[in-house]
């Protein structure tokens, strides 16, 4: 500051309407402002984001000399971006500008005017006593490899990277599952129009399959990712199917060789209602079309003595391959988009709706599954006693709404039992179906409608949470039958109703490993578990990690079309970047004094983005501008003070915190 | 003759290990007296504070004053020495920081005393006598020096020109600073007479470190057969290298003891004990809070490990029980 100038600062407080005016005396804070050291010019203005106030700024700047800008108004989450460019546009370094928050910290938490007016000044004070401090900055620019890794083939990762290829973009689609297709492959149809699901999403998947510009890795994870914006090195692992996928022509013909005669093993696509053998494709559609072998039930894998007959049926084509191992590719990508989904809740968690121990008691996804043509039963609905029922009963919220497991909606449930119990009223109209809920939710287009529908076909909806589901009979009636105990919350008393067979609406919950794939791709996740995203409102489909992209159910509960709509904006996030060639870093990074550094290396393990190095040849630590993101964690735990970081040096800060404390 | 600069040494608050630092210069001792005019030495010569009040205000040309300043006696003998001397050196840890003396900040002066003169298991005190400020005796009034409230470290009684870390100061430290006065050498004042990065960098040991240090649990020197040539840290051993200024080549590492940080922090830091707690426990290696609370149960001493020679210049300064805020 020494061979510096005079500070002169410039010092503007919004009304933001009245979000900030109608709590804090606005036009007090501009006169506290303006006796305080180096403040040249104080004003209140009704919006200082408004182009006038961006304007006033600029003016100031040029008419009294200022090279400081302080702004009281809301988040700078929001307007930061906006005052620097109005503090470069009046030709000064937009890093001189400091912001202040007055309305999410101040007067949209407070109650008392007077009191809030005061910690505005307290606020403004440290402002105006940190800001003679800071410096001019420059803004860092990093290109952007122009490829996309998109991670998860459920109906998100399929349109983002098929709106990416088709725009041009080279994508490489990872899907952990054998086939890409996710859980909207398992539905028979979709609500509330009730098109066929497979009939929209096969060709989908088949154009993933044929797009040049695509490469799709299924049964495939991510395990590594290191980089930044613009740069990410990616690891990808390929698990061994046993068969080779460039070999392979899908001709199936090794699953009938294959020594088990019958399928005798659990089959997971369809919710282990089926069985398949241990050479299989997870359905007819499966896309790549390509067999694989489980190695847990592969005679051969398991003991090494097989006839091998699954060979023999390949014969020339040679796919099979009985010796594969894992194999990894790495790869450059600038942007990830992640898609990886949810899982559905265990049901077995709520004991008293009698999941695995009464045999006539199924999930809404096994449900799904049998209804479907292609599923298990080929579209009956059958108990597992092998009967039809005659009364079906849903229960709603499973694990969703519910203080002791989930509290969240899992926002379809209840339009997807409606579904259900539509399809079983078409395929036997003489079904008696009852939906037990506690509101229905059935927002968005043509939902209501759908749920009129419903109601005009008979079904029957009884409000009030289920207490529990028995099968302890006390008339002749409920004999050998599954009871559902409830309050009807219309009607006003505990009703006892028997069942052929109970649906349980299970809710969403997070994948399992949602929180390995956090710290992965260097994400936040919200409590419940989903990934978080930057702004609830503005960035829904942006993380806290430039680059990074979410779409789809991995970020809460969500529907199919709002799902491929986060999907499109996903891409589109991505390609903003890609078409730019490059992103600005903001210049908050953290930096070391080469003399300083002790090379005590305590700084190494800590950074969460991996951007310090050790250099062997100094002996001394060094931070990559690039890759870091500004978060202070080795500032803060430097022991002998050698790592500074812009925009947070410890004049700025202490000066701030004196600033505060300095208000009585 | 020309008239040789003058030059004083004196303590204040220390264990005396400052005055043996002087001697410790050895055979080089005799070239300073050689050199030099001592016009004040209480602890080596025979000199009364009656021989300073006579010298002309300025007239010593350095004064190397030891240890922290805890009593009204210490804190008048600083004021009369700053005036007679145009520099003043801080002299080791407790001139520079506050030192040993100073964690006596984390009691009130009433629970010293009552400590020291009625609690303390060693002591024969039936009547619980304390020293008297003053005291008649056969006509005669003897007086004693007021203890203050709070240990100060040189520079927050009275200006400091240099400071002169450790503890006490290496000779080598001492023989350099004594050089550099003597010929005119020295640095612009306010500085810290010693390198200004951390240990580490001329620690030995520093090859040894680990990239992840990942501290499952921390060992005090004794409960540990301890590796000589790596690094402590990489032992679990609480060395303060990191977040200590260099200058003492390694003598306690170099000795198998690890830094325990009496060289104080580098011109950069505000708070040595927090830098080095903070880095510490970002190394943790676990993130349970039972297992991070197991680890830090190996530093038994929290404040006597973290501010052992710097209490007196922490942020927090002291524990708020002062007289009048109702925490005595």
């Amino acid at each position: 500051m020494k061979d510096e100038p005079e500070i002169r600062i410039g010092f503007y407080v919004c009304h933001c309407g009245t979000n900030i005016a109608a709590m804090i005396d606005c036009q007090a804070v501009a006169r506290y402002a303006a006796q305080l050291p180096f403040v040249a010019v104080s004003r209140d203005y009704k919006y200082m984001c408004s182009d006038p106030g961006q304007e006033l700024i600029q003016r100031d700047i040029k008419e009294h000399a200022l090279n400081r800008i302080v702004v009281a108004s809301c988040s700078p989450l929001l307007h930061e971006h906006t005052f620097r460019n109005a503090t470069e546009k009046g030709g000064l370094n937009p890093y001189f500008f400091h912001m202040v928050n007055l309305r999410e910290h101040n007067s949209w938490v407070h109650s008392d005017g007077s009191k809030a007016t005061a910690k505005a000044f307290a606020q403004i004070r440290a402002a105006i006593a940190r800001v003679p401090h800071h410096k001019a900055l420059e803004v860092l620019q990093v290109p952007i490899h122009p490829d996309v890794l998109v991670v998860g083939g459920g109906i998100a990762g399929i349109h983002a990277a098929l709106t990416l290829a088709n725009a041009g973009k080279k994508v490489y689609l990872v899907e952990r599952e054998p086939t890409i297709g996710g859980h909207m492959a398992k539905f028979d149809k979709t609500f509330p129009t009730l098109d066929c699901a497979a009939c929209i999403l096969t060709p989908k998947m088949s154009q993933v399959k044929s797009h040049p510009k695509i490469t799709l890795w299924s049964f495939s994870e991510v395990v590594k990712l290191d980089g930044y914006v613009g740069n990410y090195q990616i690891t990808v692992k390929h698990k061994p199917r046993y068969v080779n996928e460039d070999l392979c022509v899908g001709c199936l013909e090794c699953i009938p060789a294959c020594v088990f005669k019958t399928p005798k093993f659990p089959d997971e696509f369809n919710q282990n209602l089926g069985k398949r053998k241990p050479v299989y494709i997870p359905f007819p559609q499966a896309t790549p079309q390509v067999v694989l072998i489980d190695p847990e039930v592969c005679l051969n894998l398991k003991t090494g003595k097989c006839k091998q007959t699954c060979v023999e049926a390949c014969g020339d084509r040679q796919a099979i391959d009985f010796d594969q191992r894992e194999t990894f590719d790495d790869i450059k990508v600038g942007n990830v988009i992640v898609a990886t989904g949810f899982k559905t809740f265990d049901a077995h968690r709520i004991p008293q709706y009698g999941y695995g121990a009464f045999p006539n008691v199924f999930t809404s996804l096994e449900v799904e599954r049998m209804i479907n043509t292609s599923g298990p039963t080929s579209g009956a609905i059958v108990g597992r006693d092998g009967k039809h029922p005659d009364t079906v009963g849903f229960i709603l919220c499973v694990g969703s709404r519910d203080e002791k497991t989930n509290k969240w909606c899992s926002r379809t449930c209840c339009m997807h039992s409606m579904k259900l119990a539509q399809l079983i009223k078409e395929h036997c109209p003489r079904t008696e179906v009852y939906i037990f809920y506690m509101d229905i939710r059935a927002p968005g287009k043509g939902a209501e409608e759908f749920y009129d529908k419903s109601l005009r076909m008979g079904i029957r909806f009884i409000r009030g949470r289920v207490a529990e589901v028995t099968d302890w009979a006390v008339t002749p009636e409920e004999e050998g039958r599954l009871v559902v105990r409830c309050e009807d919350t219309m009607a006003g008393f505990v009703r006892r109703i028997p069942f052929d067979m109970i649906v349980l609406a299970i809710g969403k919950e997070p994948q399992a490993d949602a929180q390995d794939v956090r710290r992965l791709f260097n994400m936040s996740c919200g409590t419940e578990g989903f990934f978080l995203e930057r702004h609830p409102k503005l960035a829904p489909v942006s993380t806290f990690t430039d680059g990074i992209f979410i779409a789809g159910a991995c970020q809460g509960p969500k529907d199919i079309p709002d799902t491929v709509a986060q999907a499109g904006a996903a891409a589109a996030e991505a390609m903003v970047l890609i078409d730019q060639g490059h992103i600005e870093i903001e210049p908050n990074t953290a930096h070391i004094s080469e003399v300083d550094c002790s090379g005590c290396k305590s700084c190494l393990p800590l950074c969460p983005y991996t951007a310090i190095a050790f250099i062997e040849t100094t002996k001394k630590a060094s931070i990559n501008a690039a890759l870091c993101k500004g978060c202070g964690t080795c500032v803060a735990a430097c022991p002998s003070g050698s790592i500074t970081q812009n925009l947070f040096e410890d004049d700025e800060i202490f000066s701030e915190i004196a600033g505060v404390l300095a208000y009585e | 003759m020309p008239d040789k600069p003058k030059v004083g040494f004196y303590w204040c608050a220390s264990c005396g290990g400052c005055e043996e630092a002087i001697v410790d210069l050895a055979e080089d001792i005799l070239g300073v007296l050689d050199a030099v005019d001592i016009v004040f030495w209480p602890c080596a010569m025979d000199f009364k504070k009656s021989d300073v009040v006579a010298l002309p205000d300025g007239s010593i040309a350095a004064t190397f004053l030891n240890g922290a300043i805890r009593s009204s006696e210490q804190e008048e003998m600083a004021r009369l020495i700053r005036r007679k001397s145009r520099r003043l050196f801080a002299f080791g840890s407790c001139a520079h920081l506050g030192g040993i003396p100073s964690l006596a900040n984390l009691f009130s002066r009433e629970q010293l005393l009552r400590y020291i003169y009625e609690d303390a298991p060693t002591l024969v005190n039936e009547r619980k006598n304390r020293p008297q400020l003053e005291y008649e005796d056969e006509g005669h009034t003897l007086s004693l020096p007021e203890l203050r409230h709070v240990v100060r470290s040189l520079d927050q009684v009275v200006a400091v020109d240099y400071y002169l870390p450790g503890c006490p100061p290496t000779p080598k430290l001492a023989k350099a600073a004594l050089t550099a006065l003597l010929e005119g050498q020295l640095p612009p004042p306010g500085a810290v007479l010693a390198p200004d990065v951390a240990l580490c960098n001329e620690c030995p040991r520093k090859e040894t470190k680990p990239t992840t240090l990942a501290f499952t649990e921390f060992v005090r020197p004794q409960q540990k057969l301890l590796d000589p040539k790596l690094c402590f840290l990489a032992q679990g051993l609480v060395c303060f290298g990191p977040a200590t200024r260099s200058g003492c080549e390694a003598v306690c590492p170099q000795g198998g003891m690890p830094c325990s940080g009496c060289f104080g922090p580098t011109s950069r830091v505000k708070d040595q004990g927090a830098k080095m707690l903070s880095s510490l426990c970002s190394n943790i290696s676990s993130k349970e809070v039972s297992e991070i609370n197991r680890a830090l149960a190996g530093i038994p001493d929290s404040v006597g490990t973290l501010y052992r020679y710097g209490l007196a210049k922490c942020l927090l300064r002291r524990k708020v029980n002062l007289p009048g805020t109702g925490k005595d």
